[in-house]
């Protein structure tokens, strides 16, 4: 009866520990015995020249040395648990529950009850290292920072700005994040991406697309409120088990319904009162049928959608064909059981909906995420405690750093980056427009979207006259970013091994380090992690928090901001880069960096969480209320807990940031409002204005977003100070009204704003039909690879077209059939032990002993088929690139009939052949395995260009 | 005088593991020795149940009574301890629990498994000093800090609790009462020969 869930884990018979070159270095115990310093663990860098490496102590605390007390937050999701740190003699010793923190109320999961591992590192990069004829060399970091740079700086020479590929960190803290942006931009390219691009991107594009700002609406703590649960797409018990408090409260406390709709039976769906198996890929079309019963029903909140959405009736033409035979031939779920959802969903308002990677890495992301958006507006559970659409982020900065504008496709909140963004932010910046503008190849690619990072090695390999730049990416920078979490690994590894620099920034080597047939021209700088430095992290909620420095950095490890500024002084723009940034021993300021932020990203009200008030939080969380996560008495009192964004106006203001978007139930000085008006006033004669608004509104009605006009028309201008006036007329010059709620950099537009009612950027109608996009309402289209060929004429992909200065297939490629070859479905996920690509918990022994082996789950009936037994070694074959993978066989019916699901975690192995010999000696993660997006697929989503991870076809046969 | 138990609430239990690292973080527990783990059953199929599970410290504790050199105490607040210079690794407390806690560093079929090891209820060695010689031996004593288990004070929804036997078994019966259902608090009976919601 009692059954290990999976081999290795909490076995009693263990294989021992991979061995190390240095086994000594592991032993932190011994390094307490020899009262730690010189001997055992520097085995590990000897004859290496010990001056600047700070060596690690022991791990238990040494008697009578007094012990301090740091708070800093978890490093891997973005519930943005408090870390409770131990420090003695500057080593980090031992963690403590966070009681006080409202998020985690003192609970961990096995990574963040892990993370005092990370400060210790024996797999850790310890200092700059080069690959010299397939071999590592240890070199100085003033010599790494120049070699580098000549490099790069020829390459830019030669091949433009656009040839060097910034890729960037959700790891970042928001500062790290913001500078990162801005280094991009003096650099001379829009070609700088972080994970948000295979995270949320789609969401992002989506949501803002629907109701104005691509975020998280509610908070996790808010799901204790609800009176029924919907999980689409995510498993939350694996991804964000500390969120799983909260929503376990609500089922416990309002006996809410907890509905999981996925195609894989989760540890989440274990705890569901109604599991709702899908195939692959149907996402719209089950949303649809959930809402034809509604509609169907008249369950649908027709005083909301009459009052704050526009377009509803081209989605109901839409819905219509989604009756329950078309419903059941296409997604595969029994009607009468979506009506059972429709009815919980509706029955039990306020109503919930959670979603995560399941709903946005397909070649339908942005469609997915926005059909979701739809079905809480059509119940009308936006706006409120206990509804909302509530998309868990990924990376403990995933937010922030998209915020921050670490993408692609904008500048920092999400300005764009057409020419009056450039202008804001040379003015915040406090450089001259043109110099920004010299900086790039041309003004034209200047307002270009980059390449993405799904596609990196696209335009490494393409011919250059598929791109529209001057010249291929010529060197890749992989900046806190995993290789192997992003699709078709086979086709990125013949890229890195055209490029002519790789250079690696990270805690760990991480899978970039090995990938590719490269004997020189790699170079690996460690970077430290978010516990050796200070600084904000923006959480999914939006709540902001500050960590402090637990301990100093390790061995020469060195702050991101540091090392961007170092290279920014090689390349000549540092005073640019640190202007009104104060810097201390290389370091520029974190909390100098985040008033900037302040000072320039009023658009999405990043601008009254100052340093100061995020300290205040931390250090008074006891005193705000676990339920509301508003402060009931101390100093925050009335704020809610982190700010969450919009926290509008200047710090003075005092606003207590939002706790949820779009609420008109409370003024918008205490965080209410409507829906952003964010694209125009009305449309074919239809008003695109809401016919409510927030409470205490001097407006009575919809209006759209402030302008120095807008203040005008209303006779509010007056009420602008003569500071404010003054910074508006220099920022406006002889157009003072086009001066909005987002340039003004005095946040007065803000401060008149609020002071009468009214929410800056307007009070608009959420967009159920976005014009803007293809297919404007949501429509199903079959993945690129589907075993469901008899669908594909009804229901094709999109046609071939051309994005992001890159070629972008679809229906040409889904014309191929690849299903007879290749006839069960692939699809992926996160396990809760790993992150990511895994390079870092792979590599910390507490997480790595409990999964040591990478897997395959496989539905009993085909394993039957196929011969395989429970346990044994299989082949799995990707439908691409003769793609192949060993993994072990973990025969259940987790998966339905016919799909295959994979964990992504794992790396270090290729097509069989294990790579571990390829890391720097010592530095191999303790587990290494296949990567499932070796055998992934081409597919991108037409808006972000998402990738395609969660429905692909592959081939499984015994090993 | 409290009596220390634990308790996992099943209906709770997500297998996040938390349990397992906090515990191996806080005692620097080596590879291969797991004080603390999570077990699956019905794995994959609705029905699935997860617990977490260590040594409970019985009441009459089955290690104690089989132990040939008596190296097990019970304190006055029911912690089953053992003493590592004692222990001769023979490995018969192993078969003796109904929960598999006792864990040997050795994984030879002959001979000496080595000092056994096992949960110490975050309460340190027999001898109840903090030395740094204890803590390699048996790890922290959080309870001599005011403080309990650590895997319990970081669980991450609560569903492993522990403290007295009274007050935990009050709690349990509370979120069975209002929820109305329970799957039951697994090994509690076994481990204590009650229930907690009588």
């Amino acid at each position: 009866m009692l059954t290990k869930h999976r081999p290795g884990s909490a076995s009693r018979a263990l294989p021992s520990l991979p061995a190390q070159d240095t086994p000594a270095a592991l032993d932190r115990r011994g390094f307490l015995r020899n009262s730690g310093l010189a001997a055992g663990g520097l085995a590990a860098i000897s004859g290496l020249g010990m001056a600047t490496v700070r060596p690690v102590q022991a791990g238990e605390i040494v008697p009578g040395e007094p012990v301090e007390t740091r708070k800093s937050v978890c490093t891997h999701c973005s519930v943005g648990c408090s870390v409770i740190a131990r420090v003695q003699n500057g080593v980090w010793v031992g963690q403590d529950p966070a009681f006080d923190s409202p998020n985690n109320l003192g609970t961990h999961c096995a990574k963040g009850a892990a993370v005092r591992e990370l400060t210790h590192g024996d797999r850790r990069l310890k200092y700059p290292m080069k690959l010299v004829n397939g071999s590592w060399q240890r070199l100085s970091w003033e010599k790494a920072i120049d070699e580098i740079g000549d490099k790069m700086l020829e390459i830019r020479e030669k091949s433009g700005p656009d040839s060097v590929y910034w890729l960037g960190s959700a790891k970042f803290n928001n500062e790290a994040a913001y500078l990162f942006r801005k280094f991009a931009a003096m650099w001379g390219t829009n070609t700088c991406d972080h994970q948000a691009r295979i995270c949320h991107s789609t969401t992002v594009a989506g949501v803002a697309n629907t109701f104005g700002y691509g975020a998280m609406t509610n908070s996790f703590n808010d799901l204790a409120n609800a009176k029924a649960i919907m999980i689409m797409g995510g498993n939350p018990a694996e991804a964000h088990p500390v969120s799983l408090q909260h929503l376990l409260r609500s089922k416990e406390l309002n006996q809410a319904e907890l509905i999981v709709i996925d195609p894989r039976f989760t540890r989440t769906a274990a705890h569901a009162t109604e599991y709702v198996r899908i195939r692959p890929g149907t996402d719209i079309p089950v949303i649809w049928s959930i809402l034809w019963h509604v509609f169907e029903n008249g369950w649908e909140d027709k005083e909301f959608i009459a009052n704050r959405v526009y377009g509803m009736d081209q989605v109901r033409a839409e819905v219509a064909k989604w009756g329950p035979e078309e419903s059941e031939r296409v997604t595969g779920v029994p009607s009468a059981q979506l009506r059972r959802v429709a009815e919980i969903m509706s029955q039990n308002r306020p109503s919930s909906l959670v979603w995560c990677m399941g709903a946005t890495q397909k070649t339908v992301g942005t469609a997915n995420v926005r059909a979701y958006s739809i079905m809480q507006l059509a119940l009308g559970n936006m706006g409120i405690s206990g509804g909302g659409t509530n998309i868990f982020r990924g990376h403990c900065n995933v937010q922030g750093a998209t915020d921050l504008g670490l993408d692609v496709t904008t500048l920092p909140a999400y300005l764009g980056l057409d020419e009056e963004a450039w202008r804001h932010f040379g003015r915040v910046w406090d450089v001259e427009y043109d110099w920004l503008v010299s900086r790039f190849a041309s003004k034209k690619l200047m307002e270009t979207k980059g390449i993405p990072s799904t596609r990196w090695f696209d335009a490494v390999l393409a011919d250059k006259s598929q791109l529209d730049q001057p010249d291929n990416v010529r060197a890749m920078v992989a900046w806190g970013h995993a290789a192997n979490s992003i699709t078709r690994e086979p086709v990125m590894r013949q890229g890195m091994s055209k490029l002519d620099l790789l250079l690696v920034v990270d805690p760990h080597p991480t899978t970039f380090a090995i990938s590719g047939d490269r004997k020189d021209g790699t170079y690996l700088l460690p970077a430290c992690t978010q516990f050796e430095q200070s600084g904000s992290v923006t959480g999914s909620n939006r709540s902001i928090q500050w960590r402090e420095q637990v301990v100093k950095p390790i061995f020469e490890s060195k702050q991101d901001a540091e090392i961007l500024y170092l290279f920014a002084r090689k390349f000549g723009f540092a005073e640019q880069l640190i202007k009104n940034i104060a810097v201390e021993d290389n370091v520029p300021v974190a909390e100098d960096i985040l008033r900037e932020i302040n000072r320039g990203c009023f658009a999405i009200g990043y601008s009254g969480q100052s340093p100061e008030r995020l300290k205040m939080h931390m250090k008074h969380q006891a005193d705000f209320d676990p339920a509301t996560l508003k402060a009931t008495t101390g100093p925050c009192a009335g704020d809610y807990y982190g700010l969450p964004w919009p926290c509008w106006g200047t710090p003075e203001l005092k606003h207590p940031g939002t706790a949820f978007l779009y609420n008109t139930n409370v003024p918008v000085k205490d965080g209410g409002s409507g829906f952003r008006a964010r694209w125009g006033v009305e449309r074919e004669g239809v008003s695109l204005l809401a016919a409510d608004y927030p409470i205490d509104s001097e407006i009575k009605g919809g209006y759209p977003e402030f302008t120095m006009a807008v203040l005008k028309k209303l006779g509010w201008d007056g009420d602008l100070t003569a500071t404010e006036m003054e910074i508006i007329r220099k920022i406006g010059g002889d157009n003072i009204d086009r001066v909005s709620w987002q340039t003004d950099l005095s946040g007065g537009i803000q401060r008149v704003a609020i002071q009468h009612g009214c929410a800056p950027f307007g009070n608009g109608r959420a967009r159920v039909v976005a014009w803007n996009l293809v297919d404007p309402v949501p429509i199903h289209r079959e993945p690129i690879q589907t075993p469901r060929r008899d669908l594909i004429a009804k229901y094709p992909a999109l046609p071939d077209r051309r994005d992001f200065r890159l070629p972008h297939l679809g229906l040409s490629l889904q014309t191929v059939d690849k299903s007879k070859d290749f006839p069960l479905i692939l699809t992926s996920g996160r396990l809760v032990e790993y992150e990511g690509g895994g390079d870092e918990t792979r590599s910390n022994r507490w997480l790595a002993e409990i999964v040591q082996e990478a897997y395959a789950e496989i539905n009993t009936e085909d394993a039957r088929r196929l011969g395989i037994k429970d346990k044994s070694m299989i082949w799995v074959y990707g439908a691409e690139s003769n793609s192949k993978a060993t993994l072990r066989a973990h025969v259940s019916n987790r998966t339905g009939p016919g799909v295959v699901f994979i964990p992504f975690h794992f790396g270090g192995m290729t097509a069989g052949v294990d790579n571990r010999g390829k890391y720097p000696p010592g530095l191999d993660p303790i587990v290494v395995g296949h990567a499932v997006n070796q055998l992934t697929t081409y597919g991108y989503d037409a808006v972000t260009h998402m990738q395609e991870t969660k429905v692909t076809l592959c081939r499984v046969e015994a090993a | 005088m409290a009596r220390m138990k634990f308790l996992c609430d099943a209906e709770r239990c997500i297998d996040c593991n938390a349990c397992v690292t906090a515990c191996k973080n806080e005692h620097e527990v080596p590879w291969g020795l797991n004080r603390r783990r999570v077990v699956t059953l019905n794995d994959g199929e609705p029905g699935e149940l997860s617990v977490s599970m260590a040594c409970m410290h019985c009441t009459d504790a089955p290690c104690a009574s089989v132990c040939p050199v008596n190296c097990f105490v019970q304190t006055a607040d029911g912690i089953v301890l053992h003493n590592k210079d004692q222990c001769i690794g023979c490995g018969y407390c192993f078969y003796a629990c109904p929960f598999g806690a006792p864990q040997f560093p050795s994984k030879s079929n002959f001979g000496s498994r080595g000092k056994m090891d096992k949960c110490t209820y975050c309460a340190g060695g027999p001898d109840g000093s903090n030395s740094p010689e204890q803590f390699a031996k048996y790890g922290r004593n959080r309870l001599a800090e005011g403080k309990l288990p650590i895997c319990a004070e970081m669980c991450s929804t609560r569903s492993l609790l522990a403290g007295d036997g009274a007050t935990i078994g009050a709690i349990y019966k509370e979120r069975v009462l209002r929820r109305g259902y329970g799957s039951g608090a697994w090994g509690w009976s076994t481990a204590y020969r009650d229930s907690p919601t009588v």
